[in-house]
C-alpha cells in the first residue's frame, strides 16, 4: 500500500518469523477466530487489538499451542506447527495473571524452563539471575512470590519467558492488571526490553493506546477476524472500515453518498452535512455508493467566520455541548436539525478563562480535503 | 460472630445445648473409659479402679503390638491406594465441563446413601468364591475353552481341567479392598477441593516452559495440592485405622484389626479394663500422626516466611 511509505515506522525486519493462513477456532457453534491470515516479522513487536470476545487471545493460545485451531496453519520461523505441542513450541508466554508458580522461589521460577531442558543446576540458576537483571530484579532470586507486588510478579514472569530464549515472546494483556502510573512505564520497559533482546514480541490488549504505543505494527480484530494491520500511524490516519476508524481513537462518522470519484478526489454528499465535501483518497469508491466519511475531531478548525480558503470543506452549525477535559476542550456542533453531533477537539492553549465560543455559537467547521478518509464499509 | 459479647442471651441460648451434650455423651463416656482403663477385674463382671498399669503393660504384649503393626498397615495400605485411585478422580471432576462437576461429586458422595453394614454385604457377593467377579471369570474361561475346541485343541485342556475360582475374600486382600472403598470419598472430596482452586494457568505455564504433562503434574499441581492430599490422608487413615466391620466381615482369621480386638474385649471376652486400655493406646497413636502431621504443616509455613 502507498501510503505505508508515507506514514508508516519502518519496519524492523522483512522476513516472517510466524505466518498464519486460514486460521479459525469453533467453540461449539461459537466462532473465536475467524479465516485469519497474518504474517508477523522477525524482531518486530506486533500487537493484537481488539474488544472483549474478538478472539485475540484466542489467536495468541493458538501460537502457543495452549488451543488448537479447528482449522488452517502456523508456522513457525518456517516450520509447520500443526503437530507441535505446546512444550515443544520455540515461543514463551507470559500470562495475563502472570502464573508465578506460587510454591517456588523467584529463582526457581525463572530457572523452571531451563531445568526442564536439562540445563544444569548451577548453570540454569546463574542464567535466571541474569534474566532478573535483565528485568530489574536483581537480588530478588531467593523471594517468594507472595512477598512481590503485582508489577514485581510480572516482571518475573516476563523473566521466566525470556531465559528460554523464545523466537517470539507472546504477552496476554501484560499491562491490564497494573495501575496506571505502573502501566506507562512498563510501556517504556516492555519497548526497550525488546530493543535490547532482539525477540519477537507479540502481544494482545484491548487498549488502543497500549498497541500505539509500543507496537510496530497492530492487527485490528473484531469477531474473530482481523480488520486491519498496519503500522500505528497508518491505522490512525487511514483506518480501512469503520471499525477500525470508530476502535482507534475518537472520530466522526457520517453518512453520505458518492458523488464522485476521480483523480484521487471523493466527493461525498451527506444529510448531515450542509454541502457536498471532497476528500483526497487515492482508492476510489464507486459514485452513487454510501460511503462513510471518518473525520477526525482535531483535525477539524473551528472559527466564528468562514475561512478564507476556499480549498477547505467548510460547513457551519451551533455550538450545543462543551466538554472539558484539562488538556483539550470537545465542542459538539449540531450541523442539521435530527442529524448527530459533530466533535471537534480544540487543545486548550492558553488557561481556558474565558472560551472563545459558548454553547450556542453559530460557528464555522473547516477541514482541509487531506483530513479524513471515506470509507465503503 | 464477634458480637456475642453484646448479646450474652443468644450464644448461651444457641450455644448451651451443643456444648451439654458434647459434654453428657462424649467428655463423660471418654472420661469414664479412660478411668476403667486403671481398673482390675474382680469376678466376672465386677471391677475395681485400683489406678493400676497392668492393662497397658498387657496391651504392649507382643501379640498384640504385632495387631497394631498390621493395622497401621492396612491403614497406611488404604490410605496409598485410596490417594493413587482418588487423584485421577478428583482431577477429572475439576477438568469435566462445569455443568457435569456437580453430578460426578453426587455419584462420589452416592455410597453414603446405604448403610455401611448393606455395602460391606454387596462387597461380599461380589468378591466371594461364587460371586460376581468369579461368575465373570468363569464366563471368559468357558467362551475360550469353547474358542479352543472350535480350533481343535479342545482336548488338550490349556486352561486346566475346570475353572479355578480367585479365592478373594476372607483374606488381607479383601479387607484391603473393603477399606478402600468405603474410604474413597473422604480422599476424593479433600482433593477435588484443593484442586479446585488450582489456577489452570499455571499447568498452561509449565507446558509453555518445555515440561512434560507428567512433569508438569509432579512439579506443579501435585506440590500445589498437597494441603488436599495431607487432609485426605488424614480422613482416610485416621478411620481406616479404628475400622472394625470390615475386616469383621471381610477377613479372614489372621487379618482382624485392633479394633475387632477391643470389641471382644467389651463384649465375649468381657474384659472392659483391657478394652479401655486398647482404645486410649490407639487414640495415643493417632494423636501421635496428628502432632507428626501439625509438625510437618509448621515447618513448610515457616519455610514460606523464611
Amino acid at each position: 500500500m502507498s501510503t505505508e511509505q508515507e506514514v508508516g515506522e519502518t519496519p524492523v525486519g522483512e522476513t516472517p518469523i510466524i505466518e498464519i493462513a486460514g486460521l479459525s477456532k469453533h467453540y461449539g457453534s461459537v466462532t473465536a477466530v475467524d479465516d485469519v491470515d497474518l504474517t508477523i516479522r522477525r524482531g518486530e513487536f506486533f500487537a493484537l487489538l481488539g474488544p472483549s470476545g474478538c478472539g485475540k487471545t484466542t489467536l495468541l493460545r493458538m501460537l502457543a499451542g495452549l488451543e488448537l485451531p479447528t482449522a488452517g496453519t502456523i508456522r513457525i520461523d518456517g516450520q509447520d506447527m500443526s503437530a507441535v505441542p505446546a512444550n515443544r513450541r520455540p515461543v514463551n508466554m507470559v500470562f495475563q495473571s502472570y502464573a508465578v508458580f506460587p510454591h517456588m522461589t523467584v529463582r526457581d521460577n525463572v530457572a523452571y524452563g531451563l531445568k526442564v531442558d536439562g540445563v544444569p543446576r548451577q548453570e540454569a540458576y546463574r542464567r535466571a539471575e541474569e534474566a532478573l537483571e535483565l528485568v530489574k530484579l536483581g537480588g530478588y532470586g531467593p523471594r517468594r512470590p507472595d512477598q512481590l507486588s503485582g508489577g514485581q510478579r510480572q516482571r518475573v514472569a516476563l523473566a521466566r519467558a525470556l531465559v528460554k530464549r523464545p523466537k517470539v515472546l507472546l504477552l496476554d494483556e501484560p499491562l491490564s492488571a497494573l495501575d496506571a502510573k505502573l502501566r506507562e512505564q512498563m510501556r517504556f520497559e516492555l519497548v526497550n526490553l525488546q530493543e535490547s533482546v532482539g525477540i519477537t514480541f507479540v502481544v494482545v490488549t484491548h487498549d488502543q493506546d497500549e498497541a500505539l504505543s509500543m507496537a510496530s505494527r497492530i492487527a485490528v480484530m473484531d469477531h474473530g477476524r482481523v480488520q486491519q494491520t498496519a503500522p500505528p500511524a497508518e491505522l490512525y490516519e487511514f483506518p480501512r472500515t469503520k471499525f477500525v476508524a470508530d476502535f482507534i481513537g475518537s472520530v466522526n462518522l457520517i453518512e453520505g453518498t458518492v458523488e464522485a470519484s476521480d483523480d484521487g478526489l471523493v466527493r461525498l454528499s451527506a444529510p448531515a452535512l450542509q454541502v457536498p465535501v471532497e476528500i483526497e483518497q487515492a482508492s476510489g469508491l464507486p459514485a452513487g455508493s454510501t460511503g462513510w466519511l471518518a473525520l477526525r475531531p482535531e483535525k477539524v478548525d473551528i472559527s466564528r467566520e468562514p475561512p478564507d480558503d476556499a480549498g477547505r470543506n467548510t460547513v457551519a452549525g451551533t455550538v450545543e455541548e462543551i466538554t472539558y477535559l484539562g488538556d483539550v476542550s470537545i465542542f459538539h456542533v449540531r450541523l442539521t436539525a435530527d442529524q448527530p453531533l459533530i466533535k471537534v477537539t480544540i487543545a486548550n492553549l492558553d488557561r481556558v478563562t474565558r472560551r472563545p465560543f459558548t454553547w450556542g455559537d453559530r460557528v464555522h467547521l473547516s477541514w482541509a480535503p487531506t483530513c479524513g478518509v471515506v470509507l465503503a464499509q | 460472630m464477634e458480637s456475642w459479647r453484646r448479646n450474652p442471651l443468644v450464644f448461651w441460648v444457641t450455644g448451651l445445648p451443643p456444648t451439654a451434650w458434647l459434654l453428657l455423651f462424649f467428655l463423660v463416656p471418654l472420661a469414664l473409659v479412660w478411668v476403667l482403663s486403671f481398673a482390675e477385674l474382680r469376678g466376672v463382671v465386677e471391677m475395681e479402679v485400683t489406678g493400676t498399669f497392668a492393662n497397658y503393660v498387657r496391651a504392649l504384649d507382643p501379640l498384640y503390638l504385632q495387631i497394631f503393626g498390621k493395622s497401621f498397615v492396612f491403614a497406611g495400605l488404604t490410605t496409598l491406594v485410596s490417594l493413587v485411585f482418588g487423584f485421577p478422580v478428583a482431577l477429572a471432576i475439576v477438568f469435566a465441563p462445569r455443568r457435569w462437576r456437580a453430578v460426578l461429586l453426587l455419584l462420589v458422595i452416592l455410597p453414603f446413601w446405604t448403610n455401611l453394614l448393606i455395602r460391606t454385604y454387596a462387597l461380599i457377593a461380589v468378591l466371594r468364591t461364587r460371586g460376581f467377579v468369579n461368575f465373570t471369570l468363569e464366563w471368559f474361561w468357558e467362551k475360550a475353552n469353547a474358542v479352543l475346541s472350535l480350533l481343535g485343541l479342545g482336548s488338550f485342556q490349556l486352561l486346566g481341567e475346570r475353572f479355578e475360582p480367585l479365592e478373594l475374600l476372607y483374606n488381607n486382600t479383601a479387607v484391603v479392598i473393603g477399606l478402600v472403598y468405603v474410604h474413597l470419598p473422604f480422599m476424593v472430596l479433600p482433593l477435588y477441593a484443593s484442586l479446585e482452586k488450582l489456577d489452570r494457568s499455571l499447568i498452561e505455564a509449565a507446558l509453555d516452559l518445555g515440561a512434560s504433562q507428567f512433569r508438569a503434574f509432579a512439579t506443579v499441581v501435585v506440590p500445589l495440592a498437597l494441603p488436599g492430599i495431607i487432609s485426605g490422608a488424614i480422613l482416610v487413615f485416621i478411620p481406616a485405622l479404628g475400622s472394625f466391620l470390615t475386616p469383621d466381615l471381610l477377613g479372614g482369621t489372621d487379618s482382624q484389626m485392633i479394633a475387632n480386638v477391643i470389641e471382644r474385649q467389651f463384649k465375649s471376652a468381657n474384659d472392659w479394663p483391657f478394652g479401655s486400655a486398647l482404645s486410649f493406646l490407639l487414640m495415643y497413636l493417632t494423636f501421635g500422626a496428628l502432632a507428626l502431621r501439625a509438625l510437618y504443616t509448621r515447618r513448610t509455613a515457616g519455610q514460606g516466611r523464611a
